[in-house]
Formats: structure tokens, sequence, C-alpha cells
């Protein structure tokens, strides 16, 4: 049951657009309280909680291991002097789409709940803030709001994603009746050697969820296709390989090395295959913060893709930092580019090899080609070769087509990490020895959770299944 | 000239739900009139011999703490008692007693025979007398019996079971009876129709009876009660309880009987398409069984003791509407019964009642005021199910007569009060068997605190008596006071400690714990800690209970307490009765029909509704601002 009233809510309050600047609006009981435990001022000094009304504060968002994630203006409006008439905290963000996203995670995180949509409307009319004469319009905007989410949400979910919830909320609800069957009419169902089966079937749930949570890192689409990521030292060539294969300058390319700080996504087609590219930030030792982030998530990309593209500079020898990459391709389809071919080379595809073979101790499916990204039209540039092969190990059916649409929503994502901890309850009470009736309790919400995603509830969905599954007595 | 009297309260039926309803009013002050086709039928049990089980054994606490008369019924007259699910959490045990039927009946006889104000009366009710009011609402104001006699009286309780226009079916034998051939209610249906309410038709069944002497227990397995018997009721002292039980046996069906069941299906007057009445899906007959779960090799048989002075023995988990000669074949196939010799045919029944979205939470007629309505009329099934809305019907319609607020439970305080929701606001399409997968709040509503829940408001109605209420006071005093002193007392970390966690097999501290935090641990517990908590001082073992669970679950327990206030935040959102739903605008087609159809009384209970959305529920709570500022 939602609450209307007290909870803390929160939301983008500018439409997205890739003007970079934007507005995370809080407004509740907590909603200072909230903004201030991820809110570091400069001076790391000044308490939000203590401020006057209406004021603004320069500072830093922070996530729960207190690194940075945007550079920000807070300002601070106390009850009832705002436009919900409750306490409201705005966070004026600079850091673009993504960033601004990530700033309402973690305002989530600290407590906020998302906000319906036209909720803040709501509250403002609630408690009195609007004429009445508009109650009608409020009515208007909550509900054409809500068909728009809805409606939108559906023809989202009309993929594999949405299977996927039904098919997992389907084996939830199965472990859910089990159980209840067994409570209800324990002389005829027994529970024995259940608590481990359960267990078992549970990590299975938490992975498939997990799993698409990853997609959903960032709050950033990953679109149909096969999931490719460039990985290689700073200054390598991944940018510039990415903009060939693109066709336009999208990732930033510098001759210092670290430009790119984080990941970029795009998807190119190629002959009708569809490739998820990611860019990632060289991978190096780094004492930056930002670039460490990014080092770091490149590695977790590449754990996760389908398809590495690792871009070596062929006018250098391997360094620490080569040796640091090359054991993410363990047992991984991927493409070496020896790039810089036009410059003196001192590295040649059989040392490479000698040196795949030391190190792996299974090699998978690794393929090694000349690259030039100085001039794309060159015709040294090998980027035919490159899409050759890419092509070839496709229709050999050697990668994985991801056809699942992901998890792009906030509200989808916030469901499935409320699924994921529900069932890391369950979990918990297994391994406590709690009695069976309360992994029924857990396992229920996260049934409910998924279900918020399709937009189905959970009603007589219990009952049903226990007298369509399980033989009652009498 | 006909007979005429003025009365009260008049309560049609004496089942579970009309005894209940019946004392009720009178034990308030009310004059009041039981009417049943027999007088030799008062509280009988024509299905299972027994009270309570999951889910129905907390419905039972909950009705003796609001002051219902089944738990001390019962009490008195078991011949068996197990607590189920000792193994799982306290949530979810559940008291069931074998009763001896005959002593129910008869104990229940006397208790309603010996009640103050209260007049028993063998008749056949055929309808109802009402007026119209000056806002042309329809008001009760009295009754009329098939010999014509006339009660006036203010409200009325029905609480018909299964006897209206009920008619039997066994195999291709029908007869228009009641249960155990008692005599059908073929009158009132008409009147109650005229009255503009809406009748349906529900169905169910029961098994055999058979002969003890024909059967053969060696082949069975012997099914004992709990060596130390808990009561229903908490009135009850434990100590007066104790005594020598009768056993049930466990036997069970086998290929030969399915394919006996198998071959006769065209026979049986529900595969026939004979049968016109919507089963229960949770007590299915045994043609069910075996064409629903065909993979199962075997059903489970139990065969239990009708009472201590008849050799009629129930034949549990096997009811069934097969013609006579194919249901002596087919339970002459299961082991233990290969002579058995059946003294009552198992039959499938026939009755009408209503869908209860026409009654208030209240259990009143939305439309005619001083009508209320109990038990398998209002489409619920088992007798403890029937017993409850009996209680809380009869509380109702008395508060009706003496201008008071009526009592309704809310979802997260009882069971009950989730079964009169479910019954009110959904729309159920077979007899509503309680289950404890129907309770959200199940962590709280357990049957060790139904006391703790409701007391004090049985004591407020008026059906707990001041000493009762004392006791009640006493013992939570008990619990809170230990919960603190558990809480505040810490043991250090010293060697006396740390042996006595060693030799319990826990692991030992690193710093000091309070004797909570040590209870919390699953290999220890309240009784365990006795050898280092010195300052204990005797306590009830109900109290001992509430404690140890309290602290054992307290994060659970936490958690959903929070969950409950949501849940009634929204429960107290009232919707006034005069807001017309055409008039609001945005809701959905399908949310405008089921919200007009159901008429809810909250916000809350509106959103229970299947067809209203969540975005509905918001456009109904802006609305409702705007209504309470205008209006």
């Amino acid at each position: 049951m939602e609450n209307f009233e007290k909870e803390t809510i929160a939301a983008i309050a500018t439409a997205l657009s890739d003007s970079g600047i934007g507005i995370v609006r809080i407004s509740g009981e907590n909603a200072i309280y909230i903004v201030d435990s991820i809110f570091r001022s400069t001076s790391g000094k000044k308490i939000l909680t203590k401020v006057q009304s209406h004021t603004i504060h320069y500072g830093y968002i922070v996530d729960k291991d207190e690194n940075i994630i945007d550079e920000v203006m807070t300002s601070v409006m106390k009850a009832p002097k705002s436009y919900t008439m409750e306490d409201t905290v705005e966070i004026n963000c600079h850091g673009g789409v993504l960033v601004m996203q990530k700033v309402l995670e973690t305002v989530l995180q600290a407590g906020a709940r998302l906000a319906e949509p036209g909720e803040f409307t709501k509250r403002a009319f609630l408690n009195g803030r609007i004429d009445l004469s508009r109650a009608e319009a409020v009515i208007d905007v909550i509900h054409s709001q809500n068909e728009y989410a809805l409606s939108s949400s559906v023809s989202q979910l009309k993929g594999r994603l949405s299977d996927k919830i039904r098919s997992l909320r389907e084996d939830i609800l199965y472990q859910i009746a089990f159980i209840e069957s067994a409570l209800d009419d324990p002389e005829h169902i027994s529970l024995e050697g259940y608590p481990e089966q359960l267990a078992e079937k549970v990590t299975g749930f938490e992975k498939e969820i997990q799993k698409l949570l990853a997609t959903a890192d960032n709050g950033r689409l990953m679109k149909e296709g096969i999931s490719t990521v460039i990985v290689g030292k700073p200054n390598a060539g991944k940018s510039s390989l990415l903009n060939m294969l693109l066709g336009e300058d999208r990732a930033i390319v510098t001759e210092i090395a670290g430009t790119t700080r984080d990941a970029l996504h795009e998807t190119i087609n190629l002959h009708g295959i569809s490739l998820n590219m990611i860019d990632t930030a060289g991978i190096h030792e780094t004492q930056d913060v930002v670039e460490k982030i990014g080092v770091e998530r490149a590695k977790k990309y590449a754990v996760e893709a389908d398809l590495i593209l690792y871009v070596v500079d062929a006018s250098e020898t391997l360094d620490e930092d080569d040796q640091n990459i090359i054991p993410l391709l363990e047992g991984k389809k991927a493409i070496i580019l020896l790039n810089k071919s036009d410059l003196e080379n001192k590295i040649t595809e059989e040392s490479l090899k000698e040196t795949l073979e030391k190190v792996l101790e299974h090699t998978g499916e690794i393929q090694i080609l000349r690259t030039s990204t100085i001039d794309p039209s060159s015709e040294n540039s090998g980027m035919e070769e490159l899409e050759e092969t890419i092509r070839n190990m496709f229709f050999e059916g050697k990668l994985r087509h991801n056809n699942e649409l992901v998890v792009t929503n906030l509200r989808h994502k916030e469901a499935l990490q409320d699924a994921l901890n529900s069932l890391q309850l369950v979990e918990r009470s297994i391994e406590d020895g709690m009695p069976e009736d309360f992994y029924s309790i857990d396992l229920t919400s996260a049934y409910a959770s998924l279900g918020k995603i399709i937009g189905e509830e959970v009603d007589e969905d219990v009952v049903n299944e226990i007298f369509s599954k399980f033989c009652m007595g009498k | 000239m006909e007979l005429k009297k003025q009365v009260d309260v008049c309560v049609v039926g004496a089942g579970h739900a009309g005894c209940e309803a019946a004392l009720a009013c009178a034990r308030l002050g009310l004059k009041t009139v039981i009417f049943t086709v027999s007088v030799d039928s008062i509280a009988l049990m024509p299905c299972n011999p027994n009270v309570g089980g999951s889910s129905k054994g907390h419905l039972v606490r909950e009705l003796d703490a609001l002051g219902g008369e089944m738990g001390k019924n019962i009490d008195k007259t078991f011949i068996q008692s197990k607590m189920l699910n000792v193994s799982k959490g306290p949530a979810v045990h559940s008291l069931r007693a074998q009763a001896d039927k005959a002593e129910y009946s008869r104990a229940m006889r006397k208790v309603l025979e010996n009640q103050e104000n209260l007049l028993i009366k063998q008749a056949e009710v055929c309808e109802l007398l009402w007026e119209e009011t000056e806002d042309h609402k329809k008001k009760i104001t009295g009754l009329k019996t098939f010999t014509g006699a006339i009660y006036e009286c203010k409200a009325v309780v029905l609480c018909t079971g299964t006897y209206l226009r009920a008619r039997c079916l066994c195999g291709e034998s029908i007869t228009y009876t009641g249960p155990n051939g008692l005599q059908a209610a073929n009158h009132l249906t008409d009147s109650l129709k005229a009255m503009g309410i809406e009748m349906r038709r529900f169905k169910t069944g029961t098994p055999a009876r058979m002969d003890k002497r024909s059967l053969d227990f060696s082949k069975m397995e012997e099914q004992l009660g709990d060596e130390r018997i808990v009561p229903f009721s908490f009135s009850t002292d434990p100590d007066s309880i104790q005594k020598e039980q009768a056993s049930c046996w466990l036997t069970y069906t086998n290929e030969n009987t399915h394919e006996i069941i198998r071959n006769n299906l065209d026979r049986s007057p529900i595969y026939a398409g004979i049968i016109e009445g919507t089963g229960p899906r949770y007590c299915p007959s045994i043609e069910d069984k075996v064409v629903k779960f065909a993979e199962k090799e075997r059903h489970q048989v139990f065969i239990e003791p009708e009472g201590l002075h008849t050799n009629e023995m129930y034949v549990g988990g096997m009811s069934s509407s097969l013609p006579e000669d194919v249901q002596l074949a087919m339970y002459r196939t299961v082991p233990g019964l290969e002579h058995c010799e059946i003294v009552r045919n198992a039959y499938a029944i026939e009755y009408d009642c209503i869908n209860a979205k026409q009654l208030n939470p209240s259990l009143e007629f939305k439309n005619i005021s001083g009508l209320f309505s109990g038990g398998q009329f209002n489409g619920s099934s088992g007798y403890e199910e029937a017993a409850s809305q009996g209680l809380i019907a009869g509380i109702n319609a008395s508060m009706s007569v003496l201008h008071r607020d009526p009592l309704i439970l809310d979802r997260s305080e009882s069971y009950i009060g989730v079964l009169i929701d479910d019954l009110v606001t959904k729309d159920n399409r077979e007899p509503y068997r309680m289950m404890t997968s129907r309770a959200e709040y199940r962590l709280l509503l357990r049957q060790d605190n139904a006391d703790l829940r409701l007391r004090k408001k049985g004591y407020e109605i008026g059906l707990i008596s001041q000493q009762e209420y004392d006791a009640l006071v006493e013992k939570e005093e008990l619990i809170d006071r230990e919960i603190q002193r558990l809480k505040n007392t810490s043991v250090g970390a010293n060697k006396e400690i740390q042996h006595f966690l060693e030799e319990s097999g826990s692991s030992i501290l690193k710093t000091a714990a309070t004797l909570a935090e040590l209870i919390c641990r699953p290999e220890l517990g309240y009784a365990a800690l006795a050898p280092i908590d010195k300052e204990r001082h005797p306590l009830p073992s109900s109290v001992v209970e509430q404690v140890e669970i309290e602290i054992k679950y307290e994060g659970y327990i936490i958690r959903q307490k929070r969950q409950v206030e949501q849940y009634r935040k929204m429960e107290k959102k009232m919707i006034p009765v005069t807001l017309d739903y055409d008039e609001v605008p945005s809701l959905r087609l399908e949310a405008r029909q089921k919200l007009k159809e159901f008429c809810p009384v909250s916000v809350g209970q509106a959103s229970r509704i299947s067809g209203v959305s969540p975005a509905d529920i918001s456009v109904l709570l802006v609305y409702l601002e705007h209504y309470k500022a205008t209006k």
C-alpha cells in the first residue's frame, strides 16, 4: 500500500535533456535529513539540517563510499514555504543526464521513494497549496501521467524482459504456494528438507535479478545487440577505434592518456548485426578518484561482455598495464587489435600469442588483427578486416546475441532492487534457521515488487496457485 | 387471529453462526429469539468432527477473546486435541480438536437454553417484514413464520447455513432436504429476492460415515493427540481439561480406488453436469482429486471418530457424490476399509446464499437497515468462519438496536477482520474458507495473542467480564515488565557466562550482552537462560510465551507493524456514502463500475477491489479532499 502523505519522495524535476543541467527535487518529512546525509559542503562543515530556510549551498553529492558523484548547488526550503508545503530540497546538478540519474538514485538509496507521476502537484494540492478550483485539473494530470507511464512501460516491456519477469514471478509464486499449502494443510504436505531446496532456488532468482539490474547500471539503456567492450591501456586508441566504427567524434580523443574517464555506450550496426559498444576508460594504475571508478567499471564490463575488443599499442612493448588487462580475456571471445601498425612495431603476433598462452589458462576464441586508427580512409586501417572478423564470428554462432530489451526505467530498477532485497532476506531467514512461514513473507514481497514492473498485483494469486498446484485435504 | 410477539432481535438459524449471534444479543441485554427448523439440530456439525485447524484455530481464539462461545464449548466436549504446525513459526501454530459431535451440540443447546433473554423457537421463517423509510431505504420491522406467527423486532440476523432451498445429491438420487436429511427451508428465498437481495447457489459435500466395527485399524497408522492439551478458550484453566484422548487413524487410497472412480465419473452428478452450484476448491471431492491430480499415486484418508458414544467414523479426505454402489466399491479398496459398512452415504449439498458484497463490513445489508447476516449464507464455509461472522453480526445487530457504533475489525488486527473484508470486498466464486495465506500481517495475528489483540474490544462491547478483563491487564503488565527487564539486564563476558554459553552450544561473548540479545540466538531461548538469569521470577507460561516471541522475532514484528501503519492510513480515509462515482472525473470505466457496485467504506477497502488501480485511488483521494471542502 502506498502512503500518500508522510513518505519523502524524490524525482528529477526538469525535463531530461542533454543540456546537462537539471534539478532533483526531494519533498517530505525527511527531505532535508536525507539530502544532508549525502551532501558534503566544500568546507565539510555545513549541516543542511541546521541551515536557514530558503538558502542555497554549494558542495558535492557523494555515494555511500564517499565518492563524489556531482558538484551541486542545493536549495533548502522548509515547510510550509515550499511548493508542496513540505520540507523540500532541490539539488541543481551539472553533470548531465547520467549523473543526474545517479544523484537521484543516491537520494533514493538514502531513504526517499521515487515520486509517482504528478505527486508533487498532488501533495501541493492535498496540503492546501493549490486552489480547490484546480482540483480537477490535478486529477487529470495524475491520470494522464499514469496512463502515459503505463502505456510507455507496457510498450517497453513487450519483449523478453516482461517474459523474464513473468517467469521469475511464476517460479516465486510456486514456492510461496508450496509453503502456504503446507502451512494450511500440514497433514497432507510436508516441508521436510525444503529449506535447502529453497535456498538454492532463491540464489538462482537473485542471480536472474542481478543480471537484469546490471543492465540497468547508470540507468543507461542497453539496446538489443552483442555486448561488445573495448579495452586497452590509456591512449592505445580505443576511442579512435570506436569513432571509426561509428563514423563520428563521439568519444573525446586527445593525446592525454586517461581522457575517457568513465565509459561510453553506442550501438552500431554492422551489416545487420547490432553491436552494443562500450568504450571504457583505459585500464591502468591511477590515483585519480573518478578515473579509478572508470577503470573498475571497465573491468566489470569486460567480465560481462560477449565480445572484447582489446586494443594494443603495437608501437610500445607490453607493460604492466597490459599484464593487468590480459587476464580479463580468460575464456572470452576476443579480438586483439595491434594498433598503430603504421608506426614502428615492437610487438609481433607471435610474441603476443606466447604471452597469452603463458597468462591464460583457457584461451577462448581469440583473433589477432593489425589496425591503424590514424586515418580511417586508409586501406591499411584494418577496419574492413575487423568488421569481417566480427561478422564471421557471429555467423559461425560464436557470439551470443542479446535479445533482451533491458531495464531502463528507474522505477523498474527500484522494483528490481526491492525484489532482490526481499530475496536476500529470505536467504538470511533460511541461514538463521527461521521457521518456514517466515520465508513466504519476504517471497511475497519479492513477488509483489516484480509485479509492479509489469503492472500486476498479488490479489488472489497465492490462493489460486495453492488450489491449482497442490492437492488440499478434507 | 395470528400470534404476534415483540422482541428486539430475531436470529434465523441455530447453527454455529446463529448460536453466536443469538448469545451475543441476549448477553447484551436484548430480547432475542432464535429460530431453527429443529431444536435437535442446534450447533450441529454436519461435516467434519472437529473444530479449529490451520487459521481456523485462530478464528476460534479470536472469537473467544471477543466473548464468543465456540472456544468454551469445544473445551467442554473435545475428545482429542492437537497443536498443528508446532515445528513452524508461532504465527502458524494452530489448535485443532476432535469434537464429540453429539456432546458439542448438546452442550451448546444447554448454554442457549439457560441464557437469560433468549428464547428458542422451532419454526421455519418464511418472510421478512419491512417498511420503507423517508430516504427510500428499507428497514426491517419483523418476520413471519410458516405457521403465520409474526415477530416484530428491530433487527434480524440471517444465519441460514445450507438450509435455504437445499437439495442433497448422492449419485443419481436427489432429495430436497438440508444436511443429514433435515427439513430444508424453502420459503425464505422468495421473500429475500422480493426485497431486492441477489441470491446465488453454492455447493459443498461431505464424505461417508462408517461403522467402526467393520474397519480394520491394524492396517492404519494411529494418530494421537498432544500430550499436554492446550485449551481454546482463554478462560479455560488448562489443568482442568487434561484427559484421556481418542485416536484418529490414517490410511491411503491407491491405484485401484482411482480406477473405480475414473470408470464411474459419468455417474457423478458433478461431472455429469447435474450440479449447478459452485463447489469449494479447498475440499475437493475424491473425484476431483483423482481427476485434477492424476499424477498422485495416493491420497491420504483420515478416519476420525464422530464421538465417544457412537460407532460412526468420519472418512476425511473422501467426500464424494458418486452413487452408493460406487462409493462402497471405492471405499473397500482402501487398506483397513476392505469390509467397511457405510452408515451414512457421502453426499453433495446445494443451497441458496448471497454474494456478500451486498453487505457492509458490519455485516449489515447496505440497503436494508436492521438486516444482518453471517455464516454460509454469506458465502463462507466452515464452522469457525460461520461462528466468527455470527458473533460479529450479532454484536452489530445489538449495536444498531442500542444505537452504538458497530464493531468493525480490520485486516491488521484479526483473522476475523480478514475474513469479513474478503467476503464483502472480493468477488468470491466459491464457498470461502479461511487460510493463513490470506492474512497479510499474520506475524501479528497469532493464535497465542488473540486475547491481547481483542479482549479489550470484547470488554468494551460488554461480552467480556470485569474479571476476565482484569486478568488481561495484569498479563499485559507482566509481559511488558519482563521484556523491559530482559532488555535492560546485561551479562558480562565473564567466566561463568562463557562457560554456560559453551555448554549450551552457543558462541562465547566478546563484549557484554543483554539477556534479550541472548534469547534471540536460535540455539538459546527464555527457558535455556534460567541458570544465568539470576533475578528471574516465576511467571505464567502464557506470559513467558509472549515475552519469548516478542523478543525472538522482534525484527520481523517491527517490520510488519510498519506495514500496518501504512495500511491503516488508507483505512482511515472514509468514503462518504453520499459520494457519486459518476461525479469523479477521470476514473477508468472499470474502476467506476466496480466502485459503484461495491460502495467501499474506505479508500483502503476501495484499493482492494480488483479492477481498481493505484491511479484510480490517487484520483479518488484528490477528489475526496475536494468533496470534503465543498460539500
